[in-house]
């Protein structure tokens, strides 16, 4: 695998599994604005790893759905930052908070590519971010001075592209991730 | 503590702006943000305004004791006046040309 498909599949799992596990607040959040909120970052998130995995795609011979379904949980290239259950606002937040800045920093770095292709999904996708990125800010200044944020950064912020191996919590998500294409013999039209 | 902000919408460029509905926000920058969300992000606003719910006076009563409706505009029976002009006339409304 090329070096450039291995960076597009870095960042599209990334992309959708914090799209789902941002998905989870779907009809929970602690309040009713919020809930429209992190849904449609997931769906954002989510729609940035079909483009990504498309471009992935068409290097390596296959399609986007088999990259994002098809692969074992261990051949997924996502950083621990991005696997863990969360089901605590203030750790959501944090994580939310420490993906968006480090996802800004790779953002920059694509569209300085020189892979025209590359620079050009990432611009558009940083559209969409910028927005994401104000959303993260205004939580970061509203709980700055809650010691339960400040302690969910901090053990947050080691996790952030850490991609050496993967946390237990990886193959549950799969599972439930996957179970429907498994529920069919590979290669099915759907 | 949490406002409710109602949130007023314009469609196209030029025309006037239409209450959209309301969010519920702790301060401005939320606000803004939950708006652009839910009233702008399919392209479906060509600009918001974003207020306070306690910016806006309201006015609820309106109080006609002496039932002095000759000052209304709608008093004026203009219909029945196009008609019968246009009877003088001999000419039809413009829909039955």
């Amino acid at each position: 695998m090329t070096e450039r498909a291995q960076l597009l599949l870095e960042i599209a799992d990334d992309e959708l599994i914090l799209g789902w596990r941002d998905s989870e607040w779907t009809g929970i959040a602690p309040l009713l604005e919020e809930d429209v909120a992190f849904s449609s970052i997931a769906q954002n998130e989510i729609g940035h790893a079909r483009a990504l995995y498309e471009l992935a795609a068409r290097e390596l011979g296959t399609t986007a759905d088999e990259l994002a379904f098809d692969r074992r949980p261990e051949e997924y290239r996502c950083c621990l930052l991005v696997e863990l259950r969360l089901p605590e606002w203030e750790r959501t937040i944090a994580r939310h908070v420490l993906y968006e800045q480090a996802d800004a920093e790779r953002l920059e770095r694509l569209k300085a590519s020189d892979d025209a292709e590359l620079a050009g999904l990432a611009a558009k996708i940083d559209r969409e971010e910028i927005y994401h990125r104000l959303h993260a800010e205004m939580w970061h200044d509203r709980l700055r001075g809650e010691p339960r944020y400040q302690a969910a950064l901090e053990e947050l912020r080691p996790l952030v592209d850490e991609r050496d191996g993967h946390s237990d919590e990886l193959e549950p998500l799969w599972k439930e991730m996957t179970s429907v294409r498994r529920s069919q013999p590979a290669g099915t039209r759907w | 503590m949490t406002n409710i902000w109602e949130v007023f919408r314009q469609e196209r460029k030029g025309q006037a702006f239409q209450h959209a509905g309301s969010v519920e926000a702790p301060d401005e920058r939320f606000a803004e943000w939950y708006a652009r969300e839910q009233y702008g992000r399919r392209g479906e606003s060509a600009a918001l305004w974003v207020v306070r719910r306690d910016a806006i006076l309201p006015i609820e009563e309106f109080v006609d004791e002496l039932n002095r409706n000759y000052h209304r505009v709608d008093g004026y029976p203009l219909k029945e006046k196009l008609k019968e002009a246009r009877d003088r006339a001999g000419t039809a409304a413009a829909r039955d040309r």
